[in-house]
C-alpha cells in the first residue's frame, strides 16, 4: 500500500487474512507523523485530575501551555489542576541550571495556593541539563510539610507508556502514607477513570448502590489525602489498564491489594465490571443488589437504544484511540448498535491486546498500532467508513474525508461511561452519522454543481 | 495600583506559546511545504493538537522522534531518516525544519547534517529550509518571524527590479485577513508576494479527496522573486532582530516600508496610503466608501462605548494595533499585556496613541494570565480583547471577551475572524459596541427592546 512506509508494515494487521503478527510498543518512526505525544504527555494526563495538587512543569513554556486545561476531568472541589504552572525556563537557566528557579517557583506557588501536594514534571531539557529534581523536591517537602514528588517524564525517554509508568511511580510515593482507619472490607479504589464529564461520579454511585465503599478515585476527581490511604482498600478496580496497571501492580506487591481489570464503556462491559467486583467480594447480598441495579439500568436504557439501532444498522465504524483496552469496549458497543467495525487502532496498545482484538473482530478488519494521518486516511477511504472514533487530532482527518466523528478522548464534554454513557454514545454517533450535512460533502464522487442544479431547474 | 510590572518567579497560564509552534505555522503557509520538528515526538503532536483546535483543519507536522539514545549520540541519523520518510510519503516541495529545546541543547548541528544528507542522497530531494527555534528563547512570534526570515534568506534571489511587484510580510494573520488583503492588493493592481499564506492550507474547502499537502501557500516561484520587488511592506511595530523585510533591504536593496498591523482607521490609512503610493493609483472608490461607512458607524455608536475600560492582551504587534483601534473609538485601554518581550511594546503603543490618549495605559511585557488577572481586579475593566485563553478571566470578572487572534479554542471559526483594514475594523467595532449594548441590556431591570 502506497500510504504505508516499509518500516511501518509490521505494525498493521488484517484480521483473518494472515496469521496474527503485529509489532508494537516501539519508538515512533522519524518522519512518519505519529499521532502519539511523549513521556511527559503520558504522565501529565494520568496525574492531571488530582485536583488539590500543584502540577508544576519544569521546562520551557510549551510543555505547560499545551496541557493547560486540556482534559474534561471534573472536580467536585478544588480546581488547582486546571491551571498551567511552569518554570518557563529561559536560555540563562539552560546554561546555568534551573534548580534555584524551580525551588523558588515551588515555594512561591505553594505559599500562594496551599496545595495538598505537588507534582514536578521533568521535561526533555531538564533531562539534558541534569537538574536534580529529587533534591529540590526533598528540600521543599521538608520546608513546606506536603508531599512534593518529582515525575521523571523527560519527553524523549520512551513513548507515552513510559509516561504512564512515571506517573504511577509518582503516585506510589504518596500511597501508604495515610491512615486507613474506618475502611470497609468491601472497599475499592477506582483507577483509570478520569472523571470526564463527571463519569466517575456515576460509577461511584453504582458501587455505592451495591454497598461498596470507594476509598480513592485515584485518577478522576482525585485528592492527595485519598491517595495516601488508598492502600487500605480491599480491591483495585482498574480501567484504561495501560495507564494505571503499573500502579495496581505496585500496590499488589507492597500492600497485597489485588486488582481486576474492568471497562465502563458499553452496557455489557459496564454490567460485567459490576458483577466482577461483586463476585470478587462474594457477598450474596451484594450480588443481589448488583443484579437489581443492572436490571433497573438496562430496563431504562435498552428501550431507548432501539431508535439508534434501527437508524445505524449496517453503518461502518473505525476506531483510533490512545490505549487499545478501550477499543474492546467500543467494538462491543458498536455491535450493540448493529454497526460494523472495520478498523481498530491505538497509539500504545500491547501485542496481547492487539491479538485479542484480532480474535473478536470480523475478517478483513484492519488492526493498526501507532498510525499516522496518511495511513488513517487511506484506511477510511478503503473501508468507506461512516464514522471514526478518536480524539481531536483525528477529527479533521475524518471531516476532510466527509466521514462522521465521535470524540472519545480526554477533551470530550460528553459522559460516555456507564449505562447512561452508552445512550449518550449512541446519541453522539447518531448525531454525526445521520446529519444532513454529508450530502454536501462529496465523499463518494464529485458532482458537478451546475449540471446537477440545472437538472432540477429544468424539471421545474 | 502599582505601576510596576508583577515580578513572580513562576509562570501561571502563560500568555505566549513556544518558538517552534510559530515556525511550523509560518512553514505551513508555503506552497507544498511540510513543517518538520527536529526534536522528540511530543512537541509535534502537542502543537498539532493546539493548532487543529483553532483551525479545525489537518496539520501534519513531522518529527525526528528522538529517543534517549539519540539525545546522547546526536539526532543526525534520525533527522536524515525522517527527511527520507517525509519525502517518500508526502512528496513535498519544501521541508521546513525547525529545531526544539532538546536539539538545541544537545548541540545538534542541523546545517552540517543537511550538508551531509545532500552529499549522501541521490535523486531529487525537496528544498530544505532550516531555522533555529529553541523554545527557551522568545515566543511563537519570534519563531514565526525567524522562519519567514529563514525562507527569504535561503530562497529569495536578487536581480533587476520588477516594476509593480511588491512583497507583503503580514506576520501571523488569519486566513480571512489574508484573503481580504489579497483583494485589496488586486484592487490597486499590485502584484504582491504575501509570505506566508495560510489562507488555503489552514482554511481549505471540503473536497472529494484528501490532500496529503493542502493546496495553497505562497508559491515558491514568487518567493524566489522577492529580492526583485520594488518594495516590501512589513507589518509589526515591535519586530526586532533580523526581519525578512530588513534582510531584503540589506541584501537585495528592496525598499522596506514598516507599518503597524492595520487595525483601526489610523493604522489602516497608513496601509492604504502606502499601497496608493506604490501603485501610483488613488485608493479605489470601494475602499473609500468602506472607510466612510466605518467612520459613519463610529459616529453612530460613539456614546455607547465612550470611556469604557478595556484590557488588551496577546501577541505584541496585535496588542499595539488593537490598542490603537480602541483609543480612536473612545475606549480607554487600561492594561496592555503580552507574554512577549520585545522591549518595544510601550514605545510602540505611545507612538500610535500618544495624540489621542491623555494618559498612557499600563503596558507590560512578559506577562501571564495570573499577572493580568491580579492587576485586573483593581482596574475594573468593562471588556477584554484577546484570544480565547482570556476566557477564565472574563468569566471571573463577568465582563465580555472579544475574541481575536490565535488561539480561539472555545468557539468555532477562528480562521474566519477578520481583523484587518476598514472591513476588519468594522467587524471588530460592531462586536465591541454590541457586547457593550448586550451587557447593558441584560443588566437592565426592564430588559428594554429599543436602543
Amino acid at each position: 500500500m502506497e500510504a504505508l512506509l516499509e518500516d511501518r508494515q509490521e505494525q498493521v494487521h488484517r484480521t483473518g487474512e494472515q496469521p496474527f503478527t503485529l509489532v508494537c510498543n516501539k519508538d515512533s518512526l522519524a518522519g512518519a507523523v505519529s499521532q502519539r505525544a511523549c513521556v511527559f504527555c503520558g504522565s501529565r494526563v494520568v496525574l492531571y485530575p488530582i485536583a488539590d495538587a500543584l502540577h508544576l512543569v519544569h521546562g520551557p513554556i510549551g510543555c505547560a501551555v499545551y496541557t493547560w486545561d486540556i482534559r474534561g476531568a471534573l472536580s467536585s472541589g478544588p480546581e488547582l489542576h486546571r491551571l498551567s504552572f511552569s518554570t518557563d525556563l529561559q536560555e540563562r537557566d539552560v546554561i546555568f541550571g534551573g534548580e534555584e528557579k524551580l525551588y523558588r517557583a515551588l515555594i512561591e506557588l505553594i505559599d500562594r495556593h496551599s496545595p495538598k501536594g505537588a507534582f514536578v514534571y521533568s521535561t526533555c531539557i531538564v533531562g539534558i541539563i541534569g537538574d536534580d529534581l529529587e533534591a529540590v523536591c526533598r528540600r521543599v517537602e521538608a520546608e513546606k510539610g506536603i508531599p512534593v514528588i518529582p515525575v521523571q517524564s523527560e519527553g524523549f525517554k520512551g513513548n507515552k507508556r513510559a509516561g504512564y509508568t512515571a506517573a504511577c511511580n509518582a503516585m506510589a510515593r504518596i500511597i501508604g502514607t495515610g491512615d486507613t482507619a474506618g475502611i470497609s472490607p468491601y472497599s475499592i479504589n477506582i483507577l483509570g477513570d478520569f472523571n470526564l464529564a463527571g463519569e466517575i461520579w456515576m460509577i461511584r454511585e453504582y458501587f455505592e448502590r451495591m454497598g461498596v465503599q470507594v476509598v480513592a478515585n485515584i485518577t478522576g476527581d482525585g485528592r492527595i489525602a485519598d491517595l495516601a490511604r488508598a492502600h487500605g482498600a480491599a480491591l483495585n478496580v482498574v480501567q484504561c489498564s495501560g495507564s494505571t496497571m503499573d500502579l495496581a501492580k505496585i500496590m499488589e506487591e507492597r500492600y497485597r491489594v489485588p486488582s481486576i481489570r474492568v471497562s465502563y464503556f458499553g452496557i455489557e462491559d459496564m454490567a460485567q465490571s459490576l458483577y466482577d467486583v461483586a463476585e470478587h467480594f462474594g457477598d450474596p447480598e451484594m450480588l443481589e443488589k448488583t443484579r437489581k441495579l443492572v436490571k433497573e439500568e438496562l430496563a431504562r436504557v435498552v428501550p431507548q437504544l432501539q431508535k439508534y439501532r434501527e437508524a445505524l444498522a449496517g453503518k461502518k465504524a473505525a476506531i483510533y484511540v490512545g490505549g487499545s483496552f478501550k477499543a474492546f469496549s467500543l467494538v462491543n458497543a458498536f455491535r450493540l448498535l448493529d454497526m460494523q467495525v472495520v478498523m481498530v487502532g491505538s497509539q500504545t496498545g500491547t501485542e496481547q491486546e492487539y491479538r485479542e482484538l484480532a480474535e473478536i473482530t470480523d475478517p478483513g478488519t484492519i488492526i493498526v498500532d501507532d498510525a499516522n494521518p496518511l495511513e488513517l486516511t487511506s484506511f477510511l477511504e478503503e473501508k468507506e467508513v461512516d464514522i471514526l472514533v478518536g480524539g481531536v487530532k483525528e477529527r479533521p482527518i475524518a471531516y476532510k474525508l466527509g466521514v462522521g466523528f465521535c470524540d472519545h478522548n480526554h477533551e470530550r464534554k460528553e459522559a460516555l461511561a456507564g449505562f447512561q454513557g452508552m445512550l449518550n454514545f449512541a446519541e453522539e454517533v447518531y448525531s454525526s452519522v445521520m446529519s444532513p450535512v454529508w450530502r454536501f460533502a462529496m465523499r463518494t464522487k464529485d458532482k458537478d454543481l451546475v449540471t446537477e442544479t440545472s437538472k432540477t431547474i429544468v424539471k421545474g | 495600583m502599582s505601576k510596576n510590572p508583577p515580578n513572580y518567579i513562576s509562570t501561571t497560564n502563560a500568555c505566549k506559546l513556544c518558538t517552534p509552534l510559530g515556525a511550523c505555522l509560518a512553514f505551513k503557509g508555503i506552497e507544498g511545504a511540510v513543517p518538520y520538528l527536529h526534536g522528540s515526538q511530543g512537541c509535534a503532536t502537542y502543537m498539532r493538537r493546539y493548532i487543529i483546535s483553532h483551525y479545525n483543519e489537518p496539520i501534519d507536522i513531522a518529527s525526528s522522534s528522538l529517543s534517549e539514545k539519540n539525545a546522547i549520540y546526536g539526532g543526525g541519523p534520525n533527522l536524515k531518516m525522517g527527511l527520507v520518510n517525509v519525502t517518500q510519503k508526502y512528496q513535498p516541495k519544501l521541508i521546513g525544519i525547525a529545531t526544539t529545546c532538546l536539539t538545541e541543547t544537545i548541540g545538534d548541528d542541523v546545517g552540517r547534517y543537511l550538508h551531509e544528507f545532500h552529499r549522501e542522497t541521490v535523486g531529487t530531494m525537496p528544498i530544505m529550509v532550516r531555522v533555529s527555534t529553541p523554545s527557551y528563547n522568545g515566543t511563537h512570534m519570534e519563531g514565526f518571524h525567524a522562519a519567514v526570515t529563514a525562507v527569504v534568506e535561503q530562497l529569495a534571489e536578487g536581480g533587476e527590479a520588477v516594476q509593480g511587484k511588491i512583497n507583503l510580510l503580514p506576520g501571523f494573520i488569519s486566513p480571512a485577513d489574508k484573503r481580504y488583503v489579497s483583494d485589496i492588493l488586486d484592487d490597486f493592481g499590485l502584484d504582491a508576494t504575501i509570505l506566508p499564506d495560510i489562507s488555503d492550507t489552514m482554511d481549505g474547502p471540503a473536497t472529494s479527496k484528501y490532500d496529503k499537502i493542502q493546496p495553497g501557500g505562497t508559491p515558491l516561484a514568487s518567493i524566489a522573486t522577492m529580492g526583485r520587488a520594488s518594495a516590501t511592506i512589513e507589518f509589526g511595530r515591535t519586530l526586532h532582530g533580523k526581519t525578512a523585510g530588513a534582510l531584503l533591504e540589506q541584501k537585495h536593496g528592496v525598499k522596506r516600508i514598516s507599518l503597524g498591523v492595520p487595525i483601526g482607521i489610523e493604522e489602516s490609512d497608513l496601509f492604504f496610503a502606502s499601497l496608493s503610493m506604490l501603485s501610483g493609483r488613488p485608493i479605489p472608490e470601494k475602499h473609500v466608501q468602506e472607510r466612510g461607512r466605518l467612520v459613519d458607524s463610529y459616529i453612530d455608536c460613539h456614546k455607547y462605548i465612550f470611556g469604557k475600560k478595556a484590557i488588551v492582551y496577546g501577541e505584541e504587534d496585535l496588542v499595539v494595533a488593537l490598542t490603537a483601534f480602541l483609543a480612536e473609538i473612545g475606549v480607554v485601554p487600561v492594561l496592555c499585556a503580552s507574554g512577549g518581550k520585545s522591549g518595544k511594546l510601550a514605545a510602540a503603543i505611545k507612538d500610535t496613541t500618544g495624540d489621542i490618549l491623555a494618559e498612557q495605559p499600563l503596558v507590560f511585557e512578559g506577562m501571564d494570565f495570573f499577572d493580568i488577572s491580579e492587576m485586573a481586579e483593581s482596574l475594573a475593566p468593562d471588556l477584554l480583547i484577546g484570544h480565547s485563553k482570556g476566557y477564565p478571566l472574563s468569566r471571573k470578572l463577568e465582563i465580555p471577551l472579544i475574541r481575536v487572534g490565535f488561539p480561539i479554542h472555545d468557539r468555532m471559526g477562528g480562521q474566519r475572524i477578520l481583523h484587518l483594514g476598514y472591513r476588519g475594523t468594522q467587524a471588530l467595532f460592531d462586536q465591541v459596541v454590541n457586547a457593550t449594548l448586550a451587557r447593558k441590556q441584560s443588566d437592565s431591570s426592564v430588559g428594554y427592546s429599543y436602543m
